[in-house]
Formats: C-alpha cells, sequence, structure tokens
C-alpha cells in the first residue's frame, strides 16, 4: 500500500484515496505533427526498473492533479511536486541522487 | 530421453523408484548458437519447441535469469480459452486451445489440461449485448462459444447466486472447451521436449546487454559471459522494456502488477471455470480443491511482484456477492506477477528496428493461455520472417491506428 502527499491541498493518505495517471512529462503532439511523434506521446513509455515520474489525482479528496517521483523495484515514494511543473524540481533530484547515488535522470 | 508411460511406472515401482532421470540437461552457455530465446517461461519454450519442432533448428539457448517458468508462467490462473473479439487474436489464441488438448501426448509429459468449460458472466446489459456480439463473431471465427441463460449458468455452477443486488447474473459466455492446465508442468514439458532435442535450457543467466553491429544482433552479454547468436528472440513479459532499452528501442508497454490468491482447499463444488469481468473476480477450483482467485491489476508501474491489498479487497468483495459460500473460507496465499501491458491489450509479437531481433510481449493479464498458440507463430516468424498468425501483432500496429483491440471488447478482465 503506497502513501502518498496531495501536492496540492498537503494531505497524506493511502493510495485508496488516490488515482494512478501514468507517466508524467510526456510532450504532447497533436494534429499535424509526424506519425513517429504521435504513436511516441500516445503509446510509447519509459517504463523504467527504477525512479519513475508519474502523474496522480487525488480522487477521493481535493481532485487535483499532481507529480510523484517513485522508485518502481523498492515501491519509495521520493516525494511530491506539482502538477503544473514541467520537469521535476532540481531538489527532489538531488534527494533521489542521496537516496540512489549514481542514479541518472530521465529526458 | 525416456519415455514417460504406464509400463515406466510400472518398472520404477519395482525398483523403488531410483532409475528417473532428470528431466532436462542443466546446460553451460556454448560460444555461440543458431538463435538465442531471452526467458524460460511458457512463451519461450514453447518458441524452441516449435522451432525445432516445425522448422528443424535445435542449435538453441534458451537463457532464463531466475529458474525455469518462475515469473508468469508459475503465477497465473491457468485459465484457458479463445473467445475472443477480434478475429486476429481468435485465430492466435484458439490455436492456443486447441494445441493444448493434444499436449500432453505431444510432449509426453502430463500437464493435465482440464477442458471443464469457461464461463464468463454478464452481468450487465452492456455485457449481455457484448457477449452475445462476441459468440455471433466467435461462430464466424469457428471458435464454439454459446450465450447462455441465467438457468443454465446456475445448471452449471450451483453455488452461484443469480440475483445479487448489484451484480445479477443476466447470462453467460460459455465456452465448452475452454477449461484450465497445471502451469508449471507445460513448461517444465517444453523445456524437457527442447533438451531432448539438443538444445540448451540454461537457467541463473542472465542478459548484461544485446551487442549489434551495423544494426544487425550478433550476440548477447551475460553474467556467465558473452554469447553469440544468429536471431534473437526476446520473450520476457514484464521486463521487455527493459530488455529492449538495451537493444536500443523502444515498446508501448508498461509494466503493472497482476494479483492472485488461493483458498484453503474444499470439496468439490464447481466444476467449471467463472470469470466475471464487470467485478475483476475469475475463479476456479484447482485438484487440490482450492479456489483459485484471480483480480483486477494495480494502476501504477511496478516491479515488485505483489501489489495493494485493496484490489484482493475488491475481488473478494464482488465474489462473496456471487458465491456467497466463499465467505466462509480462509484465504492460504496470495502473490503478484508482473504483466507487461499494452496499449490496445493486444500482445506484439514483432520484428524490430534491430535486424534479426524479435520480441514476443504484451500479453498483459492472458498469456498462459495462449502459451502453444503463441509459441507456434513466434518460431514461424523468426525461422522465416513472416506468420498468418503474428502478422497483425507488429509494433507498427501502433503507429498505423491499426489496433487488435480487446480493451473495449472485453475479452479480458483487466
Amino acid at each position: 500500500m503506497l502513501v502518498l502527499t496531495c501536492h496540492a491541498c498537503g494531505v497524506t493518505a493511502e493510495e485508496t484515496e488516490f488515482h494512478a495517471g501514468g507517466e508524467a512529462h510526456l510532450k504532447r503532439f497533436g494534429p499535424g505533427s509526424s506519425d513517429e511523434d504521435f504513436e511516441e506521446y500516445l503509446f510509447m513509455r519509459a517504463n523504467p526498473k527504477g525512479v519513475h515520474f508519474e502523474r496522480w489525482r487525488h480522487a477521493n479528496g481535493c481532485g487535483k492533479w499532481f507529480h510523484v517521483a517513485r522508485d518502481t523495484m523498492t515501491l519509495e515514494v521520493f516525494g511530491s511536486y506539482s502538477a503544473q511543473a514541467f520537469a521535476p524540481p532540481e531538489e527532489l533530484l538531488s534527494r533521489i541522487e542521496d537516496r540512489r547515488p549514481g542514479w541518472r535522470g530521465q529526458d | 530421453m525416456k519415455k514417460y508411460s504406464v509400463f515406466a511406472v510400472a518398472r520404477e515401482a519395482m525398483r523403488h523408484h531410483t532409475g528417473w532421470n532428470r528431466a532436462w540437461r542443466d546446460a553451460q552457455p556454448k560460444k555461440r548458437y543458431d538463435v538465442i530465446i531471452v526467458g524460460a517461461g511458457g512463451h519461450g519454450l514453447a518458441t524452441a519447441y516449435y522451432l525445432g519442432k516445425n522448422f528443424g533448428i535445435t542449435n538453441v539457448a534458451i537463457i532464463e535469469k531466475g529458474w525455469l517458468g518462475g515469473g508468469n508462467t508459475g503465477r497465473n490462473t491457468t485459465i484457458i480459452r479463445s473467445n475472443y473479439l477480434q478475429d486476429p487474436s481468435a485465430a492466435i489464441y484458439e490455436k492456443a486451445r486447441s494445441l493444448y488438448e493434444t499436449m500432453s501426448q505431444d510432449l509426453n509429459y502430463n500437464v493435465m489440461f482440464s477442458p471443464r468449460g469457461v464461463i464468463m458472466l454478464a452481468q450487465t446489459e452492456h455485457e449481455v449485448r457484448g457477449y452475445k456480439r462476441t459468440a455471433h463473431a466467435n461462430a464466424l471465427q469457428g471458435v464454439t462459444t454459446e450465450f447462455i441463460g441465467p438457468e443454465r449458468v446456475k445448471q452449471l455452477v450451483p453455488i452461484i447466486n443469480l440475483d445479487g443486488p448489484r451484480y445479477p447474473v443476466l447470462g453467460g459466455l460459455w465456452q465448452a472447451r475452454g477449461g484450465t492446465a497445471r502451469h508449471d508442468a507445460v513448461a517444465w514439458g517444453y523445456a524437457r521436449a527442447c533438451s531432448d532435442m539438443g538444445m540448451d535450457v540454461i537457467q541463473k543467466c542472465e542478459v548484461t546487454g544485446v551487442r549489434s553491429e551495423g544494426g544487425k544482433v550478433t550476440g548477447v552479454s551475460t553474467n556467465r559471459g558473452d554469447i553469440d547468436c544468429d536471431k534473437l528472440g526476446i520473450v520476457v513479459a514484464g521486463h521487455s522494456g527493459h530488455l529492449a532499452d538495451m537493444a536500443g528501442f523502444r515498446l508501448p508497454i508498461e509494466s503493472v502488477a497482476l494479483q492472485a490468491l488461493v483458498s484453503e482447499p474444499i470439496k468439490p463444488c464447481m466444476d467449471v471455470v467463472v470469470m466475471a469481468n464487470t467485478v475483476h473476480g475469475y475463479m476456479s477450483q484447482s485438484d487440490k480443491g482450492e479456489m483459485v482467485i484471480g483480480g483486477g491489476t494495480d494502476g501504477y508501474n511496478n516491479y515488485t511482484q505483489r501489489g495493494s491489498f485493496h484490489h484482493i479487497e475488491e475481488t473478494v468483495r464482488a465474489l462473496v456477492e456471487t458465491f456467497p459460500m466463499v465467505s466462509r473460507l480462509k484465504m492460504l496465499r496470495q502473490w503478484g506477477g508482473i504483466v507487461d501491458v499494452t496499449g490496445d491489450r493486444s500482445p506484439i509479437l514483432s520484428k524490430t528496428p534491430v535486424e534479426n531481433v524479435f520480441i514476443n510481449c504484451g500479453w498483459g493479464t492472458g498469456g498462459f493461455k495462449a502459451i502453444p498458440g503463441s509459441g507456434w507463430g513466434f518460431a514461424e516468424l523468426m525461422a522465416k520472417g513472416q506468420s498468418p498468425l503474428t502478422d497483425a501483432f507488429g509494433l507498427n500496429r501502433f503507429q498505423e491506428g491499426r489496433f487488435i483491440d480487446e480493451s473495449v471488447a472485453a475479452g479480458v478482465a483487466h
């Protein structure tokens, strides 16, 4: 059972209160883009073994979306950050680096 | 290989069972093979078996980072059926189901295939329409299924409660030739047959890199040294993205946990498989008497082979309404497996951007039933470059928008 903290309202709760929203920071390609870019946006996923940045929604709470950094091999949650961020904050990346020395940030 | 038979059992009984040999050789990796299959689960072993049996390619290694059949092959709920909506799915799953019927004889290994029949319950009006449509599609595909009413469901499953307040049983899609098989035995039987053809089944051999030259594969690096090959087949289910990353391409796949559980053993009470897809629960009774129960997947990416308890709770809560007697059962064990889920919930059996690297993955929550058909088609793809069974399942379908959409067809519990 994951315990997550909603970045929007600050509530810390079990995962039953949240809804997983998949990989974060996907770049949207819409009409007019190439087939490759559209496929990349719609279907291709990093699916890493290890640190994963993802979207969650506080579905049974404030209803807001936010971002989480989590390890898919250990289920360790590194922290939450704003849904409006285009990339994980530097402070979170260095916290992950402390926990996972040698870990390289994803694109 | 010594043939297993009633005479062999009698002979061994006379000498206190001292004459049984290992079922397969514990092989050491050679320098080079014609074909390397990564992943000694059901799909990988079946691929190797049909490469040898149908195409005479026997200089093959099947390498496995853990132990044989220790991944999803040994973790599923062993259901076999082929009542899918889309034509390409019905073709490959029906091929698999028909191969299961003679598998014990073909492999000379008892896989305990039990064609006891599978019912998929229709518990909403939407499902009734959906399953009637599937039954019609199946008739055109040559797959024998039938839509049955609630009285027939009750006749087949006396322990069922037809008029649950939330999920009344309105009918069901019945496939009489579906059933279950012993999942470990499928892996063991294939491994024994592969080893007998001279193939090397190499356990505790983890791939750490895929080597290629000029866009063409030359071999793999492993924790037991480099191994060269002409062709490479990647058949590693939940870990496909990881292997694809080593080979240098991406996949439209996410890995999530799927859980199952079994109850304490009880006397025979249900001799068919029942799936309830609206509530994400399915149940059958094993030969030992345990009720084998499977549920839905977790929503988030996960490689830990364990899932969240509340999914088990939801599954059991729904099953208790449909099967009231289940409420008195103690659950004995619960486990999880890492399943590889694609965007359209259909598998990928395909060539890849790296020449001579082939991938068989994306079976998601329902791969066990497909093992022989998947191996049959994938072996043909690897040997000849194409196969009528796998043509529709190429990687390029995501770019071309040519989906095999079983996710909306409700062919499976997701």
